[in-house]
């Protein structure tokens, strides 16, 4: 256990943990996610993200990890593989696009954290073709690196990085209300998505939120 | 929702079961992968279609002799994942090449758009023909836009033609691209299809509303209005969609009455019964009238209207044999439900 908060590093085996959490976290989600895709999409956006995090689940219970690659990469494999669908290969990428190339490492900070995950945004903007504004899952992601990185900058610490993340999706999600649809099925309601938020941005949402709540169990009980 | 099924998980796996216990003797599943392939493949340009499940007869009907030699299955209207596209292509390839025909959405594109990567990698070369048949998916300047339903089924046909008369992976890809281009659906919905699972439908219409244009997913149409007969009803699908094919008289197109899936035949022919005056009174000739329902969303109720329209190539293409379960072509044309 780290003397200060500052120096939280987690191995793989607590990456691995942590996943495990944020999976469940999703899957609850399920129904909630499911009527907000309803709202504007086809529905099965909640569905879908619970196939992707149970599969992951499954690969991730069957062995022991020494890398943090390894746990990103098992976790977007298992959601490309499993789930179809646009959701399937965006948030496949979001685990294996940021360590596509990164030297295998044993444990996770917020340096870290941060720089695999600003390789999957780019990851996810070239195959998916968004950008900032158009009612999609980058609306949240994009906005939470930027916290991330902020909070490097700023030397703070895992916790608080994950703090101003899950603050700054909140806000992308609320966002996605004011924006109408470049992407998906929502692209042909035209003005009428108004008003409607982005299910892929809320589950980035429920992501960092989830993310931020296991460290917090797990490190701050004094 | 009532829907005789088991558990939801499992549709899509239950599905190919029942399909193989039928027709088993023409086709196989691949082993770890929801994908089914013809059992006596040719020496010829591989054409694999596929997407989302929940559609039947769409797309695991269209595989046999003259159309598709695969087809990758989604789970419930999501895109099939890239491992399983990229499986059913491996199996159907002879080295001449690989089509992929599906739908242009979003998920479809990606999901296929990554096994094609891979599949470059591993050495098969693929091309693709995005099917883009809806008009009311999105104005005439962004047609590129524009969302694939019912016209899957010509597309699929005149690309099946045209791989099993020996034509290369370029000419195949050409032509199929040309029945794309020629071909313009506009459905109308009544009333919600619904996932297998879900508690409630994924939208409403009222008991007298009807949906103009809306996708086959319920993405949003053109225009919501009051129920109104048949023949009215027609006239303005017709009106649109002729607009948009630009069918002059003297022109030939093959027609395509489809019901989304709780819509009667009866219901079909009182359609095309008008589908026929109007195109007579236009003096386009419907060369050929198909009246099925080929692609459905489960219980959705309405219909769409696709045309083909005909140059020679695509007449020779069309008039080629054709035999899967749901799909069948006479050996000396015409489509012999319709016929």
């Amino acid at each position: 256990m780290p003397n200060s908060l500052q120096e939280v590093r987690l191995t793989a085996a607590q990456v691995k943990e942590m996943f495990l959490y944020v999976g469940k976290q999703v899957r609850e989600s399920k129904p909630l996610l499911t009527k907000i895709d309803s709202a504007i999409g086809d529905g099965d956006h909640g569905i879908g993200m619970s196939v992707g995090f149970t599969k992951a689940e499954e690969n991730l219970t069957q062995k022991e990890f020494d890398t943090i690659n390894d746990v990103f990469k098992t976790i977007g494999m298992s959601m490309i593989s499993s789930m179809g669908g646009a959701s399937g290969i965006i948030f496949g990428t979001l685990f294996v696009g940021g360590v596509k190339g990164l030297d295998p490492q044993e444990e996770l900070n917020l340096p870290l954290l941060t720089k695999i995950l600003e390789g999957s945004v780019t990851s996810i903007k070239e195959r998916g073709k968004a950008k900032l504004g158009d009612k999609t899952m980058i609306d949240a992601l994009e906005p939470a690196v930027l916290g991330l990185k902020q909070c490097v900058e700023d030397n703070k610490s895992l916790l608080e990085g994950l703090k101003s993340a899950e603050e700054k999706a909140e806000q992308g999600v609320e966002r996605t209300k004011e924006f109408v649809a470049k992407f998906g099925r929502a692209k042909s309601m035209g003005e009428r998505a108004i008003g409607y938020q982005d299910a892929g941005a809320t589950t980035v949402y429920i992501i960092f939120k989830s993310m931020r709540e296991w460290v917090e169990k797990a490190f701050v009980q004094e | 929702m009532k829907k005789i099924i088991n558990q939801p998980e499992n549709v899509v796996e239950e599905t190919i079961e029942g399909f193989l216990a039928a027709f088993g003797h023409s086709y196989e599943k691949l082993q770890n992968e929801n994908g089914i392939i013809r059992r006596d493949r040719k020496d010829k340009v591989a054409v694999v279609t596929g997407g989302g499940s929940g559609h039947e007869p769409l797309f695991l009907g269209l595989i046999g002799e003259g159309l598709a030699d695969g087809v990758t299955l989604g789970n419930v209207f999501a895109a099939p994942p890239p491992n399983n596209v990229m499986e059913v292509a491996k199996a159907v390839d002879s080295g001449k090449g690989v089509l992929f025909i599906y739908g242009n959405y979003s998920g479809d594109v990606l999901n296929f758009g990554m096994a094609a990567e891979l599949l470059e990698m591993e050495g098969i070369e693929t091309k693709t023909v995005l099917v883009t048949d809806d008009v009311a998916s999105a104005p005439v300047e962004r047609k590129e836009d524009r969302r694939g339903i019912a016209g899957d089924v010509f597309v699929v046909k005149i690309a099946g033609a045209a791989a099993e008369k020996g034509l290369s992976l370029e000419e195949v890809t050409k032509v199929t691209q040309k029945a794309n281009d020629h071909t313009f659906s506009i459905g109308v919905a009544l009333a919600p299809g619904t996932i297998p699972g879900a508690t409630e439908p994924p939208y409403t219409l009222a008991d007298d509303e009807i949906e103009v244009g809306m996708g086959i997913h319920g993405e949003p149409g053109m225009e919501r209005t009051k129920m109104m007969p048949a023949d009215e009803l027609t006239d303005r699908l017709m009106e649109k969609v002729l607009e948009e094919s630009g069918l002059q008289a003297g022109e030939e197109v093959a027609v395509l009455v489809n019901g989304l899936g709780s819509t009667t035949l009866m219901e079909l022919f009182i359609i095309n019964r008008r589908v026929a005056k109007v195109l007579a009174e236009k003096g386009i000739e419907a060369y050929d009238m198909d009246v099925n329902s080929y692609c459905t969303t489960q219980e959705m109720a309405g219909f769409s209207i696709t045309l083909l329209k005909l140059d020679d190539e695509l007449k020779d293409l069309y008039n080629a044999p054709a035999d899967s379960p749901y799909y069948k072509k006479a050996r000396t044309g015409g489509n012999v439900y319709a016929k």
